[in-house]
């Protein structure tokens, strides 16, 4: 058993989420910190630690000079990507169990889309330390985007259990069906149709059309997180970690991932869902609600079986039986997902995790004793105090 | 007037890959072997991750393989790769993996597993990059 369970969520807090925010990345990192504070009933100067992962460009030096935070004891920057948000919150975690600080934030701030295009193809070699590997051996054949690599992989998956695009298209609409009811959505008051998605353009054709992927976003969220014997004391009722851990095994590479063996299994989910389990003492069956990393359609299916919530090779019927409909066994990304809601490279559907354990989600779901959210190769277990 | 095909994008060489991409030149697709416990890895790296030795030789392989995964990049395009290209995901007969294009194919043509083989093309900077197409095609 771990011994995260003695930290607490004890506040969230986001900017707007939109195609232009007019503001620096600066700007919106300092804001939604400062709101996650509020929203804890916490100050800046109770901060003594903040933790991000890569391919964010704010400093933390930067935001405790706007935040005036007293003094830092801890830092630290989780590799990966998006992969790493849910392990930005166990960096966190981590920290206030060794006793290494008090109250720590988590943030993840951008204009990936005002600012620069995320989805566009790269071209020279990313700079060091960005989380990413192997690119060399993808870029001088023209696979240059995210939405090429994950296709990559995703096409095998889909020819060995017989998906095709057409049936991802039940991802995507249940996914802007979530976002439809949240004002804080890109795709608020938008569902789309099955045939809007197919009649939408390919990206990465016969895997990805637009519809079937997460759209740049410009935004800022973040977390406070403390003891949960002084979140008791807070302004929110305590939302506890049962479990956080990381599962990065040779020789998987953060998105250019293709020299471990075998596509169909997502072997680092695999792991991580195991040591969540087993840290915490929960099962599949006592999950009542998910939020899964879902930058594109069919990793959604994937993540479902690594989590063991369907069989390996079921998570299409699982989705299209109705099982992650709000009223169904196991309602996924209930904000609409990075899909629907907006692509702040995951930290936004970890805050929706929260929110469905506090009981305040636009689509809440009733009795929820403990909620997942997946990042791939980092992820967690909430539950209430 | 016959136009002049324009060259594929100079790939990224890197210390580590420079062995690689010499051997390309000669129209020589290698893997990088372990000179002290002679297992093959890809991509390149310094260390051998089963014995740890930093010695390397750059072994020929036979340039013939199978497809695992292929798709179609469309958007947004990539420069230098306007024209449809199929990015294939290769397993080589020596047992290591190398991604490329698979050419001389229509998509539908393609089945999983489907026997290929490797051959080069002139890319800018004055480099050969090696592609892969059906066996006999």
């Amino acid at each position: 058993m771990g011994n995260l369970d003695k930290v607490a969520v004890a506040g969230i807090g986001n900017t707007e989420f939109s195609k232009n925010s007019g503001r620096s990345e600066n700007q919106l990192a300092a804001e939604c910190i400062k709101s996650a504070l509020d929203d804890a009933g916490l100050t800046p100067s109770d901060v003594d630690g903040m933790v991000t992962f890569t391919i964010d460009n704010n400093e933390d030096v930067a935001l405790i000079r706007n935040l005036g935070v007293d003094a830092l004891s801890y830092s630290s920057r989780v590799p990966h990507g998006g992969g790493g948000s849910g392990g930005a919150l166990v960096h966190a975690a981590g920290a206030i169990v060794a006793g290494l600080a008090n109250v720590v934030v988590v943030w993840r701030a951008m204009n990936e889309r005002s600012e620069y295009r995320f989805g566009q193809p790269n071209q020279s070699p990313p700079a060091p330390g960005g989380g990413a590997t192997s690119m060399e051996w993808s870029v001088p054949w023209g696979a240059a985007t995210p939405a090429c690599w994950q296709s990559m992989v995703s096409q095998r998956y889909m020819v060995e259990f017989g998906v095709k695009n057409e049936d991802l298209a039940h991802v995507a609409v249940l996914m802007r069906k979530h976002a439809a009811n949240n004002p804080n959505a890109f795709g608020y008051e938008r569902p789309i149709t099955l045939e809007d998605h197919q009649n939408s353009r390919w990206i990465v054709e016969p895997i990805l059309r637009l519809l079937d992927c997460c759209q740049e976003s410009d935004g800022g969220q973040a977390f406070v997180l403390t003891s949960l014997a002084r979140a008791r004391d807070l302004k929110q009722p305590p939302v506890r970690i049962c479990a956080g851990a990381q599962h990065v095994p040779y020789p998987v590479d953060s998105i250019t991932n293709f020299y471990q063996g075998d596509f169909t299994e997502m072997v680092t989910t695999m792991g991580m869902a195991r040591k969540l389990y087993e840290q915490s003492g929960i099962g599949p069956s006592e999950i009542q609600v998910a939020q899964l990393y879902d930058h594109f359609t069919p990793i959604v299916l994937q993540h479902l079986e690594a989590w063991d919530f369907c069989n390996k090779g079921e998570g299409m019927d699982f989705v299209r039986d109705g099982n992650c409909e709000l009223e169904g066994r196991l309602p996924i990304n209930t904000h609409g997902g990075l899909i629907g809601e907006a692509y702040i490279h995951g930290l936004n559907s970890a805050a929706e995790a929260v929110r469905q354990i506090r009981g305040t989600a636009i689509n809440q779901i009733a009795n929820v004793e403990h909620s997942a959210f997946s990042s791939g190769m980092t992820g967690l277990i909430f539950g209430r105090d | 007037m016959v136009e002049e095909k324009q060259l594929r994008p100079e790939p990224w060489v890197t210390r580590d890959s420079q062995f690689f991409w010499d051997a390309a030149k000669q129209d020589e697709l290698v893997g990088q072997c372990c000179a002290d416990c002679g297992v093959l890895r890809s991509p390149p790296r310094p260390m051998c991750p089963d014995c740890h030795s930093l010695k390397s030789t750059a072994q020929r392989l036979s340039g013939r393989g199978t497809v695992y995964s292929w798709v179609i990049p469309r958007h947004p395009v990539v420069p230098g790769f306007e024209e449809t290209h199929i990015v294939a995901v290769i397993n080589l007969e020596e047992g290591i993996r190398f991604v490329s294009n698979l050419c001389d194919i229509e998509y539908d043509e393609v089945k999983p597993d489907m026997p290929v083989e490797v051959f080069f093309e002139d890319t800018q900077g004055g480099y050969r990059i090696p592609l892969f197409r059906p066996v006999g095609s």
